[in-house]
């Protein structure tokens, strides 16, 4: 049972900058399903803290994802949400975008790392 | 501490069992301890793994944007018509499965649909940029996705090893000295029923002994008591006593009545 529910994730869903979404969305990685519910989320300055949340927790929750990618810049607003969640699927990963270099030392998974072997 | 253990009945076969049970759980601790270790041995394979490719991530995504800002440069903002243009995934991803000492670890694998779907290299300028960008992109997003896989990998990882160092810290320190408490508690106990039963047959031994000398000291006094009457009895030659007492015991006997049933 485990391996169907792996097997039908297989989308790629990005929140992030629109340099960000529109190179990942120029790979092919764009997806609207059949409810109209695109897999990218475009965050700029208008774009609130609630949406951006509403957004992450609703690719969490859906079945087909099964990589988030997130802005480092962006997952820094929502960390609370981050930090929390620690489901294996789907993956959430922080990318650098272009006008904030990538910090190692805010990543979520890099902090448990440097947590859990104290270097 | 008070000694923390089962509730079993002090029993030889329970002694048994309890043994059993005793190996049973050193074997599945030593077996658990070596899954751990298994698993701590990769964890930190992934671990530096992880860290490499997010530094090279770091590289990556930098030059996809570069091409990107060349695009922008030549062709003007394209990323409306890019949002757009999203219908279906061309670039999935397929799961597979590794087996790591009984944990299912996934792994995604780029998964590229035949096809392209880029109506974009229509816009008429700058079409070459735009699928130079492209292949760029795809070329990072493949990176990313093998960075998903190990941190997929390290999450899980990280999950089952927890749980594994519970278990065996638990078998460690809880289920064996309790079991080992089971034990020497029956150890006791027997030991206890078997100094109870020796003391038991020691008295009675010595019960025995006791009434076996007096029962002898008794015939000692009897056989002198007979001794003196034949003495007696040659001395003064009185056979009418005994004779009157046997002809007491006659009528005694005589007096039994028939109709008495009981």
């Amino acid at each position: 049972m485990a391996a169907a529910t792996h097997k039908e994730r297989t989308l790629i869903a990005a929140i992030g900058d629109e340099d960000t979404v529109t190179g990942l969305l120029l790979a092919g990685i764009g997806d609207i399903d059949i409810h109209q519910r695109p897999n990218f989320l475009v965050v700029d300055a208008k774009t609130t803290q609630e949406q951006i949340e509403e957004t992450f927790t609703a690719f969490t929750k859906r079945k087909d994802i099964a990589i988030i990618l997130i802005n480092q810049h962006v997952a820094e607003v929502i960390r609370g949400i981050l930090d929390e969640y620690n489901a294996a699927f789907p993956t959430v990963l922080e990318i650098p975008s272009k006008d904030h270099p990538y910090d190692p030392s805010k990543d979520s998974v890099l902090k448990r790392v440097q947590l859990l072997f104290g270097d | 501490m008070a000694a923390v253990r089962d509730n079993v009945f002090p029993t030889r076969m329970n002694l048994t069992v309890t043994k059993a049970r005793l190996k049973g759980a050193q074997t599945g601790h030593s077996l658990l301890k070596r899954k751990s270790e298994a698993l701590t041995t990769r964890f930190r394979v992934i671990v530096r793994k992880i860290e490499d490719a997010k530094l090279k991530m770091g590289k990556v995504m930098q030059n996809a944007s570069f091409s990107l800002a060349e695009v922008a440069y030549i062709t003007g903002d394209i990323s409306y018509q890019v949002r757009e243009s999203a219908k279906r995934a061309t670039f999935k991803v397929s799961a597979k499965q590794e087996n790591v000492s009984g944990v299912l670890l996934p792994a995604f694998e780029p998964d590229m649909q035949a096809g392209s779907q880029f109506e974009l290299t229509g816009l008429g300028r700058g079409g070459q940029q735009i699928q130079k960008a492209r292949a760029v992109y795809i070329k990072a997003v493949e990176t990313l996705v093998e960075l998903a896989s190990l941190q997929t990998a390290f999450v899980i990882l990280d999950e089952v090893i927890k749980l594994t160092n519970r278990r065996v810290n638990a078998i460690e320190y809880v289920i064996i000295p309790r079991i080992e408490n089971t034990i020497s508690y029956i150890n006791s106990e027997l030991d206890e029923q078997d100094r109870e039963e020796f003391y038991r047959l020691k008295k009675i031994q010595g019960k025995k002994k006791d009434r076996a000398a007096a029962a002898a000291a008794a015939q000692n006094e009897l056989d002198e008591l007979a001794k003196l009457s034949i003495q007696d009895g040659n001395l003064h030659s009185e056979i009418g006593l005994s004779e009157d007492q046997s002809a007491a015991r006659n009528i005694l006997a005589e007096q039994v009545d028939e109709d008495i049933i009981f």
